[in-house]
């Protein structure tokens, strides 16, 4: 195997070369801990607050509303559970215990519903379109008295479909319900506002935008009171105590800035995520045209600049991913057969796929350092892959 | 590292007897949608000086995962030129030992590639009107058994669609 390309970036990303130079010093000559009176600790304590002040930048946020965590899953749950626990009091005449989802969400906002619908509270998950679409319509009509927050997930991080969370936003707030949107893989390929888009909770991490693993942020409004998870030192105001992971925060800055120089630079038509769009583009109409029995999984439009999700007929993805693989392209499927519990994606299973579709299911995620000659590649020996697969299949007909 | 074996990577690549029979003695399928795996065998089988029968020929056909290719393709390869008492007494373990290293989730696929055999010598007793083993018998039903239950869960499966979906 000679080639390497990587098609999986919304799995994870490398760590930007630049964001690894600027972490470097964070371990080994300022090592400092945020909360020590000494020089060391105020010096990483100072650059903390310089990448709190970026990061919030990147968003439109205050820096004091930004919250570090170490994962998404993290920051997901905390946003989840921690508003269900703070809230659940507040309801008139009993709890206040009613969340809604969509169908389409990350496993660590399902499964958090699901704890919680354990602990008592009430989760409604509204259903989505072909193109997994939440209907505006259906948010408004499932919000109730006792909703206490609503999660919505801004891009998906397997079809891409991008959802109106200005507009849910908008809803939920002259609702007077909280608003918490997963923006993981949105965030640099998105420009978001916070305020604009009328959020009140968002989630973003560090290793999906060329930043190290480790670090990730949740945001929540100024004046929105969560319960921590995490009990202890107090680090985070209180709202996530653990010492805080200096060198990945320091990364999940720089990447920030790199991003806002460059990747959302917007009217020239140059920016990266232009770039991106134009090969992803490249790629769904090749791989449509010349793979018969080809399907785009997703919304055609709405769709993130680098996600391409397909679902091909009459065989299974992980084999095809095996093949890639083979011939050095990395690439992920929503197959049941590379999941650990046996059962296809349950986003691709909400859109409407059946189980033989879903099963096989394709993804390829662009990024930074894809090149036109790895789209050309991908173009050659699919057709392929999937000819030779349909060979050995019983379904062909 | 790769996730699978050598020897599994190796009939994956290039997968051994693939493809349809024409005019097979019989044929066997083993598998369901759900969890994605279908393997159709195809056997011709013929009798050697001495009486036995012989599987003369094999032919597999499966959409699946890399193990379930590769098992299939192995066992196709075991199977071709040996006596039907032979075949019948493969096992799943075989398979296994064969691939030297099968992560466990993957262990029902060389279960399904000995079933779909294992079918493939049941119709071929009851094309002839021979008395089927017990043992054939018993296989056969839990076979059939588990492909109705996975049916049931499909169906539970399909309502959780139309739920979510009911635009």
């Amino acid at each position: 195997m000679d080639k390497h390309i990587y098609l999986d970036y919304a799995a994870t990303t490398p760590v930007d070369p630049r964001v690894a130079k600027a972490m470097s010093p964070w371990f080994t000559e300022k090592f400092g801990n945020t909360m020590s009176l000494h020089s060391f600790g105020q010096e990483a304590k100072s650059a903390l607050e310089e990448s709190r002040e970026q990061i919030a930048g990147l968003i439109g946020a205050k820096p004091n509303e930004i919250v570090f965590t170490s994962s998404a899953t993290e920051s997901n749950n905390t946003a989840l559970k921690g508003v269900a626990l703070a809230r659940r009091s507040l309801g008139e005449g009993g709890f206040a215990n009613h969340i809604i989802i969509s169908p389409i969400e990350h496993p660590c906002v399902m499964e958090a519903a699901r704890w919680l619908e354990l602990q008592g509270f009430e989760i409604t998950r509204l259903p989505v379109d072909k193109y997994g679409l939440v209907g505006l319509k259906d948010v408004e009509t499932a919000i109730k008295p006792e909703t206490i927050l609503v999660s919505i997930i801004h891009a998906s991080n397997e079809i891409g479909t991008i959802q109106p969370i200005a507009k849910i936003g908008e809803i939920c707030r002259a609702k007077g319900v909280l608003f918490h949107t997963d923006a993981v893989q949105s965030l640099g390929k998105i420009p978001i506002d916070v305020n604009k888009m009328n959020i009140d909770l968002l989630t973003a991490s560090s290793h999906k935008m060329y930043g190290p693993k480790g670090a990730a942020l949740l945001f929540i409004k100024e004046g929105i009171k969560i319960t921590p998870l995490l009990h202890g030192g107090g680090q985070e105001n209180g709202l996530r105590s653990s010492t805080i992971n200096l060198p990945a925060i320091i990364g999940f800055a720089k990447t920030c800035e790199i991003y806002k120089k460059e990747a959302l630079r917007r009217g020239s038509g140059q920016g990266e995520n232009q770039r991106i769009a134009k090969l992803r583009d490249k790629l769904i109409t090749g791989v449509l045209n010349k793979i018969p029995g080809s399907h785009l999984n997703g919304h055609p439009k709405k769709r993130l600049a680098n996600n391409a999700n397909f679902w091909f007929e009459f065989v299974e993805g992980e084999s095809i991913v095996i093949q890639l693989d083979l011939l050095g392209v990395a690439a992920s499927t929503g197959s049941a057969c590379s999941s650990a519990k046996l059962e296809p994606s349950h986003i691709l299973l909400a859109i409407g796929l059946k189980a033989e579709q879903a099963h096989g299911s394709l993804r390829l995620t662009l990024g930074r350092w894809t090149k036109e000659s790895d789209i050309n590649f991908v173009l050659k020996v699919l057709p392929k892959i999937i000819k030779n697969l349909r060979k050995i299949s019983p379904l062909k007909g | 590292m790769a996730l699978y074996s050598k020897k599994i990577m190796e009939h994956f690549r290039n997968p051994k007897n693939v493809g349809r029979m024409k005019n097979p003695s019989s044929a066997g399928r083993a598998g369901n949608m759900v969890c994605g795996d279908i393997m159709y065998l195809y056997l011709k089988i013929t009798k050697d000086k001495k009486g036995r029968e012989i599987i003369k020929d094999v032919k597999f056909e499966t959409f699946g995962c890399t193990v379930a290719i590769a098992n299939t393709s192995l066992l196709t390869t075991m199977v071709k030129g040996k006596t039907l008492e032979f075949a019948a007494k493969i096992t799943k373990e075989d398979l296994i030992k064969k691939f030297k290293q099968v992560p466990l989730i993957k262990i029902h696929c060389s279960l399904l590639a000995v079933d779909a055999l294992s079918e493939a010598i049941y119709d071929y007793f009851k094309k002839q009107g021979r008395p089927i083993s017990s043992e054939l018998q018993a296989k056969h039903k839990r076979i059939q058994k588990e492909e109705k239950e996975i049916e049931h869960k499909h169906e539970e499966l399909v309502e959780l669609e139309e739920k979510l979906h009911k635009h």
